[in-house]
């Protein structure tokens, strides 16, 4: 099977690391990600005004070239899946706004593409019993929170991604992959998202709440499918402690690279070296690199 | 002594406006507090969404606008799932960033000079792309 893939903004640079574990994973796993040919950034925020128009020109942009490589269009990035699959609906059943779009970007899309996250992928398309079957390296029972934050999950009523309040594809998929998944009361919280540039303070309290919450419970890791989420709650664990003196720290780590872990995908090849928290010292402790 | 009741006071010119941009009928609100309290940046504000949205059907322009509320709103949409009357919080907090982002002073909240060199080459384009769509005009 072949899924156009939008990579993002962020996947084709400071994300690597979620991007190629992802397209390796699919090497693997059996379907293909065929990359979307000029593709731009989708805006990285849906336009909550209602008379913003002007931002949904580059979301559907993207979607009516899906539309004409193919009938689906997948992301690893929950910001440009929230956009996506956000603008997606609005197209579909706007038709003032479908009209507007359309005559500014002269193009004519109406809202048919399917757009996908790649945990829907694995979940739906490849199943998480195949992926269990096709392990090669057993993660040893790690004790891994899985963060959803917000972008893969609300508003419920567009995402339709799952739970609204208690998710668990996430949980799911670590299961399936020989993880221990850790239950904590902050996994459909905040990472402080864009204020990291607005107000970095509040973000990095808003990352520390979810972190410390990860490790109270027993969380040896944290994973994540977003690079604003992977940035405020990895990159920011220097703020974090000049604020917390008690902050023991943890790794954040794509699900992408986990799953390449279980998969038997050589270390090498996983980028590690972009989180910042450096998770190689966990996985060697646990005889997985 | 006379008392005056008008529903002019409370559905001024700053409310509708408000319910203009962000689609919300403001008198939804019954002041229940939910979003406030499930907001995970409310700590930081001075003002609680829930406030914000009493103190707009008052009038009380001045004071939402120099709340710091919307600009410390993440977006989470926190409280737009959990509202048990329907009203999507996340839009409102939209609308009232852009009263002020959309007057001719053009009064950014955050530019990119303001932003280091270091800082810049050191966060993900997404975090500064959705940041400054949110702050800038």
């Amino acid at each position: 099977m072949v899924y156009l893939y939008f990579p993002g903004c962020t996947l084709y640079t400071k994300a690597q690391n979620l991007d190629e574990a992802g397209r390796e994973c699919a090497k693997v796993l059996g379907f293909e990600l065929k990359e979307l040919s000029n593709w731009t950034c989708c805006g990285a925020t849906f336009p909550l005004a209602k008379d913003n128009i002007m931002a949904l020109a580059p979301p559907v942009r993207i979607l009516a070239r899906a539309k004409e490589e193919g009938s689906t269009l997948t992301t690893l990035c929950s910001v440009c899946f929230n956009v996506i699959k956000r603008t997606n609906q609005l197209i579909k059943g706007d038709e003032e706004k479908r009209e507007k779009v359309n005559t500014f970007i002269e193009m004519d899309y109406q809202g048919d593409v399917r757009v996908l996250h790649y945990l829907e992928i694995l979940k739906q398309e490849v199943g998480f019993d195949t992926i269990k079957a096709t392990m090669k390296r057993d993660l040893q029972g790690m004790k891994v929170a899985p963060f959803y934050g917000c972008m893969l999950l609300r508003p419920f009523e567009e995402m339709q991604f799952d739970d609204k309040e208690a998710p668990t594809i996430f949980e799911e998929l670590l299961e399936a992959i020989s993880c221990e998944p850790v239950d904590f009361p902050y996994k459909i919280e905040c990472c402080g998202a864009f204020q990291s540039v607005g107000a970095p303070e509040v973000a990095t309290e808003c990352a520390y709440a979810v972190l410390n919450s990860a490790l109270k419970n027993g969380a040896e890791a944290v994973t994540t499918t977003c690079p604003l989420c992977q940035f405020n709650m990895d990159s920011m664990q220097k703020e974090i402690h000049e604020h917390h003196n008690d902050f023991r720290g943890i790794p954040v780590i794509y699900f992408t690279q986990l799953l390449a872990l279980a998969l038997g995908l050589p270390a090498e090849k996983l980028e590690f070296q972009r989180n910042d928290v450096d998770p190689r010292p966990l996985l060697k402790e646990k005889g997985l690199i | 002594m006379k008392i005056e009741i008008s529903r002019h006071k409370v559905h001024n010119a700053f409310a509708q406006k408000v319910e203009e941009i962000s689609g919300q009928n403001l008198f939804a609100c019954y002041q229940c507090g939910n979003c406030t309290a499930g907001c995970p940046v409310s700590f930081a504000m001075d003002l609680g969404p829930h406030q914000v949205i009493r103190f707009s059907l008052l009038g009380l322009e001045e004071e939402v606008l120099e709340s710091n509320t919307f600009w410390i709103c993440a977006s989470c949409l926190q409280c737009t799932s959990r509202c048990p009357k329907g009203l999507d919080i996340a839009r409102i907090m939209e609308a009232l960033r852009l009263v002020i982002l959309r007057k001719k002073e053009r009064l950014d909240h955050l530019e990119v000079a303001e932003l280091s060199k270091e800082f810049l080459e050191r966060i993900p384009q997404i975090a500064l792309i959705s940041g400054l769509r949110k702050f800038s005009s």
